[in-house]
């Protein structure tokens, strides 16, 4: 059961209706806007983000319900169970309700080497050992062991909302959920204070970077059929 | 032409041919699951995996395009281990169910398993279970079969045309559903029971029915509608089990509707096999000859023009050519088959057939669209519409109810006025109509079958002509029928003549007394309190709305259990073999009318078969082999005035799909499917 | 070794600002109208001349792939352009930097591919967990257009050109640039069959090319410093300069831009200060990201960081993302972690890695226990060369190798596992009967 997968029939639950607010319906225009005309479907990821967003805004769980699925179909005039098939394949798509925090916990190899194990038992502590796929009570926390996340040199790594919590280890994931309950926004990124993807203690390259020489070339050498 | 070698067999094919066929076309055969010819590549299954030179990897050869000097290998050691492994993959997660799964018999994966198969299975772990999906009343499914092949996925969205059948989820989690449960609301539906390779999707009525070694099968032909599909008829003794589609290009490809499949199971209920008589207001059984002694005595002395008939939607045309003679001997031309009182003109052939020809409509650029909702109508003409729509520029307007077809159309009004608009030059959609080469105009019996329905097919004939459908290579102007029965029907005239009444001077008459017996061949579909006092025979093979009107029944048969012939809405000739016979003492319906006028004096001059359709020729019936389509070669219209044309709106002859005719009636599967989609149409009525 | 002075991403930490200020200061978006204006063949025959393979893993040259797509439109299709930013190959964490730190270099560098290949229009496709990386490089576009760098005319080079950024939304497959097509059409991430190829329907039908975000950003450099300088960096076939992404088991793992052909061993005790326990304790290398078979420790010694070094060693440079193992690591349970990967991130479209990918990580698990008979061991190898090469994408095969790998370096501990399960199990025999 700890497959992240979204599941592949629909949750029975969740609001009857949902509408997008009036900056989000603009918003979302913007979106469609990126693509060409008669292609609006491209935005139906960007529209379906939206919608969980919108759902944290009003519910507190960045989630997304069948009848938000249904409001963009509509919008972007696909039929429903395209959109469906898009928000079961894709694994942020959370298509059953998570907890205020969805702490989703890298457990692949290079995370897993360096200690993801007890991030993610510290996280599930947090959230009472709830099983996978379901809420602690309090309503906080829920848990997910997701895949790669790709900042692999900041292992192990802990993603909450929109955000990386990098080099952990369990004491420090559990000062972090800690500073979560509390309501607080703790700092993001490197936990031990390291320069982002630089190593440990301090840049070893790019310390010596010249100032770059301007670029001007002679005239441009006539290509045959260069620049059309 | 590329040109091209396989397993050192040159073959030559058209460029766009895919490897796979290319190989066929050598007569290799290659195993596949997910190809159709018929929906899209998917190349999902990989079981077609074959070598091609010089490439890094085996190639799927559903989805590679051929191209000149390529060396195709399809039997080296490298393939066929391509293919065991795929099988394996496949049977891993696949239940060994074969003696409880109704697919049994007829399996893809069990046939390609013999070729491909190992003898025991290396696989230790346990097996996915999937929950089954309830998709209505015709489908059953038992999902862990399901080897995700997504040709029904395809089928719903690319030729029924209801984009509801998805897979959802992903790797090995993924599952084919609705997502959100539904029945699904395709007329076609039950055509992905043919294309599931597996015992996914199986036949819910059928379900642990039979299996197919135990079937005796026949060529028959559908009529539930007058698409005329072709249809191969499973039974076992004296019950039609089953009815799936037999191939005919030129017809219903391979599909059938959800009708012509499902209502089998009517054939079995609220029969009518043995005569019965009303006596004391009461019906009794009786014999047969008692049942024609009590015909005899009412049409004793009764002068011609005081009887009638009137002959039902799924009748074959040997019975009304045999009815028609019986009634001419009687000296009535009180006959006539059009139960629904559509004007038809039936002057020419040209003018109640759908001359275009199904097959045609591929060629079609355009179409006008007349108080019909084919989708309804003739459920697989209408994928026709929807294949010709997919392949582009091909604008549809509609005049009439508008209705949830699967393409897009513009609606150019509920009724005559947006016809008075194509006329008089008003209308914008002309310009998609004239700027056709081979625009096409079909009427449907919702727009004739009305007191101005005269004008109204003048009036469609008249834009036929307009908008240059009418060539001489290309005939434009269609009538898509709804019953089987009634081009057969046309064609031998069966219809008013000597002065004699229509339907609704039948009606009039039996209710005012001036027609003393209405002789109902199959005939149910007409306002039977409209009878008045008149005697009723009913002829025909269901307890419906006739048998209940009816002073004497006569029991027929249904249009499995006859050697018949029925001429389809294109005007097709077919001829269907009998499957299973009439129950108890019901006969074919020519035979009993034979014996009727023998009863009445008037001996039909013919006592067999071969006989009533040498006679049924003569009266006009097609002939077998007769050419379809071809141009117009006469511009001149029906004889209505498409000046008289009125107001009301076009109403759509189909409001209940599923039960059009006593058989649908009478199936539970048809009531299934009418309840399951009931909430549906309240929805879309609102 | 690499001077500062020849490395491409010199912001690649994130130190300096990488808005259109600092990206200036660093030599972007610096004289970009007179590179547009040599042309697009000199562009494209530039590129060949440096050398350049893509970046993403398959390590196809740049140029020639930019070279297939068409001349002129002969029926009014436009061409795209389509970068791929959806970075989830395990072990593998450059294109962030780049996203985050430098996104200029890869704004720039799209305005030159799409001059390079003829397309007015492009799409950066990132992966949907890139929140912080997304905001930065949207930033990098807005300002990029308020400059007049994009849009019509940009840079005042007579060229048009449209940038947008779609995010992705969870799923490694993207990655695949037939998946990444179709996700940006908006359907699931499944590959398409090939042929057709992008270059001739790709996005919408149209000519497209997708290239890695590392591919595309370095580009402004090689053309401003010329073919000759990146071609004299690393080795031949192996030109210039690579971010390396060192993880797991080192004492400071980190990205590095270093020449290609870099020793691994010197890669790894130069900049990841050593293997955890120094190199002695080293077991086993992945060298290029979780789909390339690991290698152990005595190749590692002496083995080059360059694609065909690592061909040679029958492994890969991948995504030169090099996840070390001490000798502390269960490598069956890591390998058995990365067949659940793939498990969990196969689409499912096509039978072989539907199914085996499923197959090989339960069989994997049982491996790790010991819980097995020793010739499932030669089962599992049937079922990885069942799955590779029978597939629609590559995913099939990237499942199978690192398992193939396994079974080729540390079949003996496999066994060894097997015979302790049985021996532990016959030491104890009454509660496993009672199971």
């Amino acid at each position: 059961m700890t497959d992240r997968s979204s599941p592949a029939s629909a949750y029975d639950g969740g609001p009857e209706s949902f509408a997008f607010t009036e900056a989000n319906r603009k918003y979302a225009e913007k979106q469609i806007a990126k693509y060409p005309e008669g292609k609006q479907a491209s935005a139906v990821k960007g529209l379906l983000d939206l919608a969980m967003r919108q759902m944290e805004a009003e519910t507190g769980a960045r989630w997304l319900p069948r009848a938000a699925m249904d409001h963009v179909a509509g919008i972007l005039g696909m039929a429903p169970i395209r959109v469906y098939e898009v928000a079961s394949f894709y694994t942020m798509f959370k298509t059953r309700p998570v907890g205020r925090h969805h702490l989703q916990v890298c457990t692949t190899t290079p995370c897993w080497l360096r200690g993801s194990d007890a991030v993610l038992h510290a996280c599930r502590l947090a959230a009472g050992n709830v099983p996978d796929g379901t809420v602690s009570a309090d309503g906080l926390f829920s848990v997910e062991e997701v895949e790669c996340l790709g900042a692999c040199v900041n292992a192990p790594v802990l993603w909450v909302g929109d955000h990386f919590y990098e080099d952990l280890d369990g004491p420090a994931a559990q000062r972090l959920i800690e500073a979560l309950k509390r309501g607080e926004h703790p700092r993001h990124g490197p936990q031990t204070g390291r320069q982002n993807a630089a190593p440990a203690g301090g840049p070893t390259t790019l310390t010596e970077v010249p100032p770059p020489v301007p670029y001007r070339p002679e005239a441009a050498t006539p290509e045959p059929a260069a620049g059309e | 032409m590329p040109k091209l070698t396989v397993d050192g067999i040159e073959v030559e094919v058209p460029a766009g041919t895919t490897v796979l066929q290319a190989c066929e076309a050598a007569g290799k055969e290659i195993p596949r699951f997910c190809y159709h010819e018929r929906l899209s590549i998917a190349g999902n299954c990989r079981m077609c995996l074959v070598e091609l030179e010089k490439a890094p990897k085996p190639i799927a050869s559903c989805a590679y395009p051929v191209a000149d000097n390529m060396v195709i290998h399809t039997d080296t050691p490298g393939v066929k281990a391509a293919r065991r492994g795929v099988m394996e993959f496949l049977l891993i997660n696949h239940p060994l169910d074969c003696p409880i799964c109704d697919q049994g018999g007829e399996c893809d994966l069990q046939d390609q398993a013999v070729g491909y198969g190992f003898d025991h299975s290396r696989y230790e772990e346990n097996k996915r279970a999937v929950k089954d999906k309830n998709l209505g009343p015709l489908i059953k499914t038992a999902m862990t079969r399901c080897i995700h092949c997504t040709r029904c996925v395809r089928f719903a969205t690319e030729v029924a045309g209801v984009a509801e059948l998805g897979a959802t989820g992903r790797g090995e989690a993924m599952e084919i559903g609705t997502y959100v449960e539904h029945a699904l609301t395709s007329e076609l539906s039950g055509n992905m029971i043919d294309l599931c390779p597996v015992g996914a999707l199986t036949s819910k009525p059928y379900a642990f029915v039979a299996r197919p070694w135990e079937l005796s099968r026949t060529d028959g032909i559908d009529a539930t509608d007058a698409v005329g599909s072709n249809i191969r008829i499973d039974s076992r003794g004296p019950q039609v089990l089953r009815i799936l589609p037999r191939l005919n290009e030129a017809v219903n490809e391979e599909w059938i509707s959800d009708k012509t499949r499902f209502s089998n199971d009517g054939l079995t209920r609220r029969r009518l096999d043995k005569p019965w008589i009303r006596e004391g207001g009461k019906l009794r059984p009786a014999s047969w000859n008692e049942a024609f002694a009590a015909i005899a005595a009412r049409t004793k002395g009764l002068a011609g023009d005081r009887i009638a008939a009137l002959a039902g939607d799924m009748v074959d045309v040997e019975a009304m050519a045999a009815l028609r003679d019986l009634m001419a001997a009687l000296g009535s031309g009180n006959i006539d088959c059009r139960q629904d009182g559509a004007r038809i003109d039936a002057s020419r052939r040209d003018f109640y057939l759908f001359n275009t020809t199904i097959a045609g409509i591929e060629q079609a650029d355009a179409a006008l669209l007349i108080g019909t909702n084919p989708r309804r109508e003739a459920a697989v003409l209408n994928a026709r519409l929807r294949k010709r729509s997919l392949a582009g520029r091909f604008p549809i307007g509609l005049v009439g109810e508008g209705a949830d077809l699967t393409y897009p159309y513009a609606h150019l009004g509920d009724g005559p006025a947006a016809l008075a608009a194509l006329l008089d030059g008003s209308s914008p959609f002309l310009e998609a109509l004239k700027g056709a080469s081979h625009p096409m105009v079909i009427i449907g019996q919702g727009a004739i079958a009305r007191p101005d329905g005269a004008a109204v097919l003048a009036a469609a004939w008249t834009i036929a002509r307009e908008i240059g459908a009418l060539g001489a290579a290309w005939h434009g102007f269609n009538m898509l029928h709804m019953a089987a029965g009634r081009v057969g029907a046309l064609d031998i005239g069966f219809l008013p003549h000597g002065g004699g009444r229509d339907r609704d001077g039948i009606l009039a008459g039996a209710g005012n007394g001036e027609i003393d017996l209405v002789w109902l061949l199959g005939a149910d579909e007409i306002p039977m309190d409209r009878l008045g006092r008149a005697f009723v025979v009913y002829q025909g093979h269901h307890g419906d709305a006739g048998a209940k009107r009816a002073d004497v029944i006569l029991p027929g048969a249904a249009y499995v259990e006859k050697d018949g012939t029925w001429v389809s809405t294109e005007g097709r000739v077919q001829r269907a073999a009998r499957a299973v016979f009439p129950p108890g003492e019901a006969r074919e319906d020519w035979a009993i009318i034979r014996a009727a006028s023998a009863a009445l004096g008037h001996a039909l001059p013919y006592g067999d078969i071969a006989g009533v359709r040498a006679r049924a020729e003569a009266l006009g019936a097609g002939r077998l082999d007769a050419p379809l389509g071809g141009g117009c070669i006469d511009q001149g219209g029906p004889s209505g005035d498409p000046r008289m044309l009125g107001t009301e709106a076009f109403a759509a002859p189909v409001t209940d799909y599923y039960r059009t005719d006593a058989i649908g009636r009478a199936s539970p599967t048809m009531a299934a499917c009418a309840a399951s989609v009931a909430p549906t149409s309240a929805v879309a009525a609102e | 070794m690499l001077h500062d002075r020849d490395r491409i991403f010199t912001n690649l930490y994130g130190i300096h600002d990488w808005g259109l200020e600092g990206a200036r200061a660093r030599g972007d978006w610096d004289n970009t109208a007179a590179l547009i204006a040599k042309g697009r063949d000199w562009i494209v025959e530039e590129l060949k001349q440096s050398g350049l393979r893509g970046r993403g893993g398959a390590g196809f040259p740049t140029g020639l792939k930019w070279s297939f797509m068409p001349k002129a439109s002969p029926d009014g299709r436009p061409s795209y352009l389509v970068v791929n930013a959806d970075e989830s190959e395990p072990g593998t964490c450059k294109d962030r930097d780049i996203l985050r730190h430098d996104p200029h270099k890869l704004v720039e560098g799209c305005l030159i591919a799409g001059v390079g290949m003829g397309a007015h229009v492009g799409y950066i496709y990132i992966r949907g967990e890139f929140h912080a990386e997304y905001k930065n490089l949207q930033a990098a576009i807005d300002q990029a257009y308020e400059a007049g760098l994009l849009g019509k005319n940009a840079c005042g080079s007579g060229f048009d050109f449209d940038l947008y950024v779609s995010r992705g939304a969870g799923a490694y497959i993207c990655g695949e640039e037939t998946a990444l097509i179709e996700s940006l059409e908006g359907k699931k991430g499944m590959p398409r069959m090939k042929p057709p190829f992008p270059a001739a329907v790709g996005l919408y039908g149209c000519p497209t090319t997708v290239n890695n975000v590392e591919s595309i950003a370095v580009v402004p450099t090689i053309l401003r410093r010329g073919a000759g300088w990146f071609a004299g960096l690393g080795r031949p076939k192996n030109t210039g300069t690579k971010i390396f992404c060192i993880s797991g088991h080192v004492n400071r793992p980190c990205n590095v831009e270093e020449e290609l052909g870099i020793p691994l061993k010197e890669l790894i005790e130069r900049y990841a200060g050593g293997v955890r326990g120094g190199w002695d304790n080293l077991l086993a290398i992945i060298p290029g990201g979780s789909s390339v078979p690991l290698l152990p420790k005595a190749t590692c010694d002496t083995v080059l960081m360059d694609f065909d070094s690592l061909r040679e060693v029958r492994s890969g440079l991948g995504t030169a993302a090099v996840i070390v193992m001490d000798r502390s690591t269960d490598v069956i349970a890591a390998i058995a972690r990365l067949s659940k990967f793939y498990k969990v991130e196969s689409c499912g479209q096509c039978t072989p890695c539907r199914e085996g990918t499923g197959w090989m990580w339960r069989v994997m698990e049982r491996m790790v226990q010991g819980r097995a008979e020793v010739e499932e061991i030669a089962v599992l190898e049937q079922v990885t060369r069942q799955v590779e090469g029978h597939t629609i994408c590559a995913l099939g095969d990237a499942a199978a190798w690192p398992i193939q790998g396994l079974i080729r370096h540390f079949r003996p501990l496999m066994e060894e596992r097997i015979a302790a399960y049985k021996a532990a199990r016959t030491a104890r025999p009454l509660p496993i009967a009672a199971e």
